[in-house]
Order: structure tokens, then sequence, then C-alpha cells
């Protein structure tokens, strides 16, 4: 979305039907899932809204962003069509990827979303090459890569935030500290308090924020945003979430209970707190709220009646998308040798 | 008649990166010491003079970033050109080579461009051992998604260059590292390009077809003249992996009815055996003589003279597979 203010009524709303959104289109994958109609995997995004939303929140339209596997909250808070998500998720050729990415791999180039990514770490230079880019040509567009807690203990996220803070690049990478990578903990991942304390070795700002608090989060991203459209080079943030679903859909968890997600969910929800904010401030009553989570639902059932209803893949379009120019053609058989009478002798 | 020059290799890349970078200013060079050192092997050398430190860049000694951050540069609009010093070292960067850079516009459903140039140096014959003198570009060739040239002259060696950063897809192009003083007639019109795909007769000949690339088309050039009289060699240079030029062997096989396939890769599950099994594939029926590859038996390159001069292939493996086929 392009850079909403969450200092206006408006801007807050339009805050509040994001996270909405993210998560009405995250219960409906999850039940999706559940039926069999998505293949593959799905890691859902639920708990984590805020921190989608409040990055995506404070960046223009122009600016970039790298994913993870987590990638639906993302697309969704900068901006991506529910109905050409769900279409992918159901491996339609009208999805944004033609059906060749699925739940893990959505992407809008046009959008300037350079791809949800099934790799842990990868994202992170991906959007150094684009905060390159902009430097480059001098624009004052940002990159933001999102990246997990468990992606911060790989090599190429450090050589990754390096580039950038050597080249003094305009990017930004958002860890999203949901307390665990698949299933160990964060604590067992690393040798730091903060994750955001890594920072202090590039000689870049470092911050750790609530990200169960979407204020928090627009704000430092905002910040971070101004300076490095300013040339003032890349910032560190660290957003404590939680998921609160599995690491994927079927996950039987056993490495944490019920209580401990409940603790996160009954008293911190991203959504809920925010909603109460907006109540109290009277930027939102009972039943506009009421009919905004009403038009929520209604775009998400239509997101899977136009995925259920899309074309699906023709087979051979397996073999397109490589490259630009058409790639060349190899027999994937070999016909019979014989066909041709050139069989000679044998019998 | 087409102007031409005689230059080295390394004259002959400095000058298709420099008229690139002076046709599209989306173009710009990155690696280590590319810029003020002017690279390890001096291909770059004095481009930072001509251009500026925006367009000839020096990075951290970190491979999985710079090459990821050319992807992420060029799925958003630039034109990176990055040098990896050895081709071994691509290892190191290997994740965003096959998952991102190769895959991002397949799994995009075509929705993004990728127009990525990798150059790096391959081969022995240095005594730089074994992690200094590999030929992997069989590993760059196999994956789907990325394109591999590998010149054999000068001239290639330009032409291909600038038909590499004129490409959307990425393309690795593999400088082998001893060819850097070998010199040939080099066209000089900006506008020359050797297309990616398409080999080259260097030398025609009625006897033994030798498919052959980088170093190894000198090499069997040489194994053409000590014959000639004899054996006579139709020589070709393969120039492009991937895509690979099937025509133009096919046509020279059917004309000599013999096939060597030489190049400075490990011989088992590798380019030798792609080449040959295009070629069983559609010419079995021209064929007389069964095939022979020349490379490098299964084995790293050693370090001490003798063992790397045992197992770099040169002129005289060639006459000895010629000799077995003719
Ligand atoms: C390079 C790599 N290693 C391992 C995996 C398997 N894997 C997928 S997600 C994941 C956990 C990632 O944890 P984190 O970065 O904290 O992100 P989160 O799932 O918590 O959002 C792992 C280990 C992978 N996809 N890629």
């Amino acid at each position: 979305m392009a850079s909403t203010p969450i200092d206006t009524t408006d801007g807050r709303r339009e805050i509040l039907r994001r996270m909405l959104t993210i998560r009405a289109f995250e219960e409906t994958a999850r039940d999706l899932f559940a039926d069999g109609e998505i293949p593959g995997f799905v890691h859902l995004y639920i708990g984590e809204e805020a921190v989608g939303v409040g990055a995506c929140s404070a960046l223009e339209d122009r600016d970039y962003i790298t994913s993870t596997h987590r990638g639906h909250g993302h697309s969704i808070a900068k901006g991506l069509d529910p109905k050409l998500m769900m279409a992918e998720l159901l491996g339609s050729s009208e999805g944004y990827n033609n059906g060749k990415g699925g739940s893990m791999h959505i992407a809008d180039v046009d959008a300037n979303m350079l791809g949800a990514n099934g790799i842990v770490g990868a994202g992170p230079p991906i959007a150094t090459g684009a905060a390159l880019t902009a430097a480059y040509h001098d624009t004052d567009d940002v990159a933001l890569a999102f990246l997990g807690d468990g992606a911060v203990a790989q090599g190429q996220v450090h050589e990754a935030i390096n580039l950038a803070a050597t080249w003094d690049l305009p990017a930004i990478y958002v860890i999203e500290n949901n307390q665990f990578g698949e299933g160990t903990a964060v604590d067992d991942q690393h040798n730091v308090e903060n994750l955001s304390e890594t920072a202090e070795a590039y000689n870049i700002p470092g911050f750790t924020v609530d990200g169960m608090d979407v204020t928090a989060v627009h704000e430092a991203v905002a910040e971070a945003r101004e300076r490095a459209a300013d040339g003032d080079g890349p910032t560190l943030i660290e957003a404590e979430t939680y998921r609160y679903r599995g690491h994927f859909e079927g996950d039987p968890q056993e490495y944490r209970t019920d209580e401990d997600v409940s603790e996160w969910r009954e008293e911190r929800d991203p959504i809920e707190s925010f909603e109460e904010r907006l109540l109290d401030r009277g930027d939102i009553d009972e039943d506009e709220l009421q009919s905004m989570r009403e038009t929520v639902d209604d775009e998400i059932e239509a997101a899977v009646d136009f995925a259920r209803d899309a074309d699906r893949p023709d087979p051979d379009e397996a073999y397109e998308d490589l490259f630009t120019e058409p790639a060349p053609e190899i027999d994937r058989f070999v016909g019979d040798l014989r066909a041709d009478g050139r069989g000679g002798d044998h019998q | 008649m087409t102007e031409t020059e005689t230059m080295t290799v390394r004259e002959a890349i400095r000058a298709g990166l420099r008229e690139e970078m002076n046709r599209d200013e989306d173009v710009f060079l990155m690696g280590e010491d590319v810029a003020e050192y002017g690279g390890v092997f001096e291909v770059t050398n004095g481009l930072l003079e001509e251009f500026d430190e925006r367009r000839v860049r020096d990075t951290p000694i970190s491979e999985a970033g710079f090459v990821g951050a050319s992807v992420g540069a060029a799925a958003s609009g630039s034109r990176p050109v990055v040098e990896i010093m050895f081709s071994d070292f691509m290892g190191v960067a290997m994740e965003q080579i096959s998952n991102q850079m190769a895959k991002m516009r397949y799994m995009f459903g075509g929705k993004t461009d990728m127009p990525v140039t990798i150059r790096t140096t391959e081969g022995g014959g240095q005594g730089a051992a074994s992690q200094h003198s590999g030929t992997p570009h069989t590993w760059i060739a196999h994956f789907p998604g990325l394109k591999a040239v590998a010149p054999g002259t000068a001239e290639a060696a330009k032409g291909l260059v600038k038909s590499a950063i004129r490409s959307d897809d990425p393309v690795f192009v593999f400088e082998n590292k001893v060819m850097y003083e070998q010199e040939g007639q080099v066209p000089t019109d900006p506008e020359f390009t050797v297309p990616i795909g398409s080999a080259s007769v260097e030398r025609e000949g009625a006897d033994v077809t030798v498919a052959a690339t980088q170093r190894m088309v000198g090499e069997s050039l040489a194994a053409a003249e000590d014959l000639a009289g004899d054996v006579d060699l139709e020589v070709i240079d393969l120039r492009s992996l991937y895509p690979l030029d099937t025509e133009t062997i096919a046509e020279s096989v059917r004309k000599t009815g013999r096939l060597v396939v030489a190049d400075e890769s490990p011989l088992s599950y590798g380019t030798h055996a792609e080449v040959m099994a295009r070629i069983v594939e559609s010419e079995f029926y021209s064929l007389d003589a069964p095939l022979q590859r020349v490379g490098v038996a299964d084995t790293h390159i050693p370090f001490a003279t003798e063992l790397e001069e045992e197992v770099i292939p040169h002129a005289e493996d060639v006459i000895e597979a010629v000799r077995k086929v003719a």
C-alpha cells in the first residue's frame, strides 16, 4: 500500500482493514488446506499481522520488499490482490505466478514485491540488490527485507547487511521474531538477547520493537525509511511477535503448549488491541467495525470463488517462462529410431 | 569487410565491457577487486578511471551477498555484470545462483526478467591447485534457467560478453584463465556480437569433427596442424554450452561421420556427455565410429606441475582420441 499515515483516522482505519484482511485470508487458507484444496506447504501469518502491515504502511508504493516462506501477510500488506493470491495458492494459471509458485513464492514485480521465498535467509541479499538499484539510479526508493528470527543465523543475511552498510544503501531489514525457527526456540539458536544487537557489528542503527503493536512497527520503519532515503544507510529492526499456528499447517507443535499460545493471543493480539485503540479514540464505532469485518470476509470469499473458477494451467505451460527468449527445444523422448527405415540389418 | 584488430582475449573482453557500458547506462560492474585493482586477471583494468565508482564497484568478499544483490538489482531494473574471481567460488554463492537467479523468472510465471551477467574464470595450468583451477561450467549449463557460454577465441570472447550483457536472462561467461594472453582478430564495430547458442567452425576438414571449448579449441587447431596430410580435422568452437548449437555439430558429423568432444571439465556426467548424447539421438546413422571424449579424468586439479600437466588435456590427447576413431 502507499504510505498510510498512522496519524489520521482514515490511515488508522486502513491499517486495521489490512490486518483484518490478512487474518481472514489466513483463516480461509487454513481451512482450504485442511480440506485438501491447497497442495504443498502452507505457513500462516496469523498473530504477526502488525509486523507486515506496520512496516508496509510506512513504505511508499514504489519501495521494494522481499518476503519469506510466510509471505501471505507481507503480500496483502504490500497491496497485492487476495484474488490473485488465492488463485496462486490453488495452482491456477490466473494466479500471480501463473500457478508456478504457490503459497511459498507469491510475487508481483509490478508492485515491487520481489517474492516470498522458500529459502530461509535468501531475501535480504535480493533486497540489498533492489536498494542498490535505487542508489544506482539515485531515486529515493528504499528496499525492505522481511526475515525470520531463524534466518538471522544464515551467512548470506550477514553478507547482505554488511554490503548495504558498507555502501550506505537504502535498505531496511525487519526481523520477525516470532520466537521459533520451525520447532526450535529462538534462545536455542542465538547467543544474543535481542537480535537487533547484531546491528552494532555493522555500525548501523538497530532497534527492538513490540511487533504486536502496529504503531510501534510503523514508527520504527518510518524512521528507518527516512534515514534510508536521506542516504544514511540501512537499519535493522527486530519486531517481537508470535505465531499462533504451527510452523506449517499440520505441525504437531510438540515444542510448545496451548497456554504458551494463549498468553500472547489473549493479552496481546495485534488486531484486537488496535481495534480497542480505534474504538477508544472514536476512529470507528462497533457498527462500522462489524461492517468492516463483513466486507473483508466477503472479499476473501470472493477470492476463493475466483480461485476455484479460474483456469487450470495447460500441462505444456510447464515448459514456459524459463527464459525471455524461447528456450531451445530438447525432445523429451527420442522416437523410434528405426521408423525411417534406416535401422539397417537389425531385427 | 568487418574491421578487425589484433587483441588478446583479455583486451577483447574489456572492450566488450566498455562498449556495453557506453551503450547502456544501466550496466555496471561489481566484484572483488574489479575497480581499484583492475581485477586479479586485469580484465577490468582501467575501467574505473574511464567510468567511475558508481559503475565499477569493489564489493566485500562475500559471494553470496553480492551475487544475491545482483539478483535483486536485476529484478529491479539494473543490469549488473558480476565478476566471480575464480569459478571454484561459485559454490559459496550457489544458493543465490541455483534457487534465486535461475528460478525467479520461472516461479514468478515469467513476470520478471533476470538480466545478470556473471563473468568468471576457469581452468588449470597455473599451478594454482584444486580450489583455483576447476572447470565447473557443467554445474551451470546443467541447471534450468541459466545460460552458459565459454569462448574459445578472442573474437568469441568479445562477442559473447556483449550478448550476455544484452540478454535479459542470466548468462554465465566462463573465461579460461590461461587464454587471457591469447591473441586473435576481433571486430571493432560496437554492434558486433556473437549470438548465444551458436557454435563456429574454426577449421574445415573432411575426416573427423572435433567439438571443442575454450583452450581446447586452440589445442585442437594445433592437433589439426600436426595431423594435416594424414587426418583432416574439422574443429568447432562450441562457444555456447547452454543453449547448445546441436545443428552445427550435427552438420559436421554428417560430413565426417566421426566426433571427438574436447572440453577441460571432468568427464563423468558432464558437458562431453551432453554433446555426445545429442549427436547420438539425432545423428546416430551418420556415425561411422564410436565417439571419443577428451577432458579431465575424474580428479581435482593437482598442484605440482608434473601432476597438473598429467590431468589437463592438450593437443596430444586430442590426437590420441582422433587416432582411435579415424
Ligand atoms: C536454507 C533453508 N534451510 C532450512 C529450511 C527449512 N525451513 C523452512 S522455514 C524454517 C524456519 C524458519 O524460521 P524463521 O526464519 O524464524 O521464520 P519463521 O518460520 O519463524 O517465520 C526452516 C528451518 C529452508 N526452507 N531453507
